[in-house]
């Protein structure tokens, strides 16, 4: 009885121990359905969030309300969902953005599923949190080009956001900064959580295919797809920045990403790491919209990269052949959560 | 090595007594090395004191790169990217708080008090 309880204590001391405090490294983890070495792989329930900003339903709902509002944009017809669709994935199907006006902008519009579990906003990670991140497109000129003296104004004078403010944020006014809270609470619960995969880990056999379990191994394997370095457990990506050797890095003057935040050589030309859970839903790729398909995408990898300068020391040329490229692929297909029913919200009047 | 070393030896002589000694005190004495090891995409450290005149080496437990990198005024430096095993040596010669960062992955992040 004792040694039992001893060793029960152990056990689980040791799986506390492992959950929380270290990645697993391909040759620890065991590829069958519901294994104890790929729990890492499932995110946690629910995102964190900032201890002033709890997302309650009232916020929530506010925040989706924010979010689809295209009174906000300074033309009075651009919401953060005309590029941040749900409707394609929660970006716009685009290589790169349309701002204010239908100007193109540099840079895709990165999907906003899962971006609560991330540490770090944005291709170059200027943002930290969502609260930060959210009226920064309304001020820029290129993007919504928000007028914010009217914006407040026409909350001000509309009876039912007023209310939907003061039931979110009792006593904290409307403002720039509980119109970013709002959106931010409502950003926490765009997430996809429910792949095949995460069925898989969880222990249903017939969740994934040999196929696209083979292609999982290979993602992981550092001497084949070597995927997981980058695109790590549970979100698929590391918060970090990395150049892979897009072709437009080879451009005149190219796009420098996170060196304009950290004037190091090795962040010329680097970018954040995106998730690639529902991946299947925001094609064309890349900060640059260059990969139309996932195929394409894997060709790049194959090849290290296409312009290698400053390239990322954990790019190279992989060893793949067009059997195991199409596994990585067919496993990537298999990170889509099934869609599920959305409400679209009546705007206040 | 050992030439460098009496050349600057030499020079040194030719400064006050008291310069010697301090310089002695500060540089041979007592300087010591600390490591700093990067696994699991953190520093195992999350602050360390050292005094002006020791050196740390930072070196990457974990199977994929890192960068160290400073832009504190006590300490400006950029080691680029180094590999499992691998490790580079810094030498704080200034008194301050030194934020040392990994560039790659900006969750990493310790402070080093210089005194
Ligand atoms: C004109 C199109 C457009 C509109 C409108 C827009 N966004 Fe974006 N969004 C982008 C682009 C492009 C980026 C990436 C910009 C960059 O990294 O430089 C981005 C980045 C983001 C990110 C960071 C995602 C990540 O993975 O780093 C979030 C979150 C976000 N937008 C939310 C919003 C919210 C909230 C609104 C409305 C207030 C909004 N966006 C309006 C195009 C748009
Ligand atoms: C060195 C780190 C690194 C490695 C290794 C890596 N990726 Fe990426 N991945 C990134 C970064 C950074 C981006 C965004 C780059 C950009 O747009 O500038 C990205 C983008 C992507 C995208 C496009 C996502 C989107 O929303 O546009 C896909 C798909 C992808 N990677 C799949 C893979 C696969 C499959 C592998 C392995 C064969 C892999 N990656 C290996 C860092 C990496
Ligand atoms: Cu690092």
């Amino acid at each position: 009885m004792k040694i039992k309880a001893v060793a029960g204590t152990l056990i689980g001391a040791l799986l506390a121990f492992n959950s929380v405090s270290y990645a697993k490294q391909y040759h620890e983890m065991t590829f069958k359905a519901g294994h104890e070495s790929l729990q890492e792989w499932l995110l946690p329930d629910t995102p964190p969030y900032p201890k002033n900003n709890k997302p309650t339903k009232e916020r929530v709902e506010l925040g989706k309300v924010l979010f689809f509002d295209p009174r906000i944009g300074g033309d009075g017809n651009m919401s953060c969902a005309t590029c941040h669709n749900p409707l394609l994935g929660w970006s716009d199907a685009l290589p790169t953005a349309k701002g204010f006006k239908s100007q193109v902008l540099g840079r895709a519009t990165p999907v906003v599923t899962n971006t609560a579990y991330n540490s770090i906003q944005m291709w170059d990670g200027r943002k930290k949190s969502l609260e930060d991140q959210a009226v920064g497109p309304m001020e820029a000129s290129v993007e919504m080009q928000t007028n914010f003296t009217e914006l407040l104004n026409l909350i001000n004078h509309t009876d039912a956001y007023k209310d939907a403010f003061e039931a979110a944020y009792p006593g904290e006014g409307i403002s720039k900064d509980t119109i970013a809270k709002a959106i931010a609470s409502f950003e926490r619960t765009i997430i996809s959580n429910n792949s095949p995969f995460d069925r898989w880990v969880k222990g249903d056999k017939k969740a994934l295919t040999q196929q696209e379990v083979e292609g999982f191994k290979l993602f992981v394997n550092p001497d084949k797809g070597n995927c997981a370095v980058c695109h790590s457990a549970p979100n698929f990506t590391d918060d970090g920045f990395h150049n892979i050797g897009l072709p437009t890095w080879g451009d005149k003057n190219p796009d420098m990403g996170r060196y304009t935040e950290r004037p190091l050589r090795l962040m010329k030309g680097a970018f954040k790491t995106p998730t690639l859970r529902d991946i299947t839903l925001s094609a064309p790729y890349f900060h640059d919209g260059s990969s139309t398909t996932l195929e394409e995408v894997m060709d790049h990898y194959a090849a290290g990269g296409k312009v290698k300068t400053n390239l990322s020391p954990n790019m190279k040329q992989l060893n793949l052949t067009d059997k195991e490229k199409a596994a990585i692929v067919a496993f990537m297909k298999k990170l889509t959560t099934p869609p599920k029913k959305f409400e679209l919200p009546l705007l206040p009047m | 090595m050992k030439c460098i070393k009496l050349n600057a030896w030499k020079r040194k002589s030719k400064l006050t007594l008291q310069v010697l000694i301090l310089s002695a005190f500060s540089t041979v004495a007592y300087s010591e090395t600390f490591k700093v090891l990067q696994k699991d995409k953190a520093f195992d450290k999350e602050t360390l004191q050292v005094k002006v005149g020791d050196t740390v080496h930072f070196e990457n437990a974990d199977p994929f790169f890192h960068n160290v990198f400073s832009l504190s005024d006590a300490k400006f430096f950029d080691l680029g990217s180094f590999p499992k095993g691998e490790s580079r040596p810094v030498i704080f010669d200034k008194a301050g708080t030194v934020e040392v960062e990994c560039a790659i992955h900006p969750n990493m992040k310790m402070v080093i008090e210089v005194k």
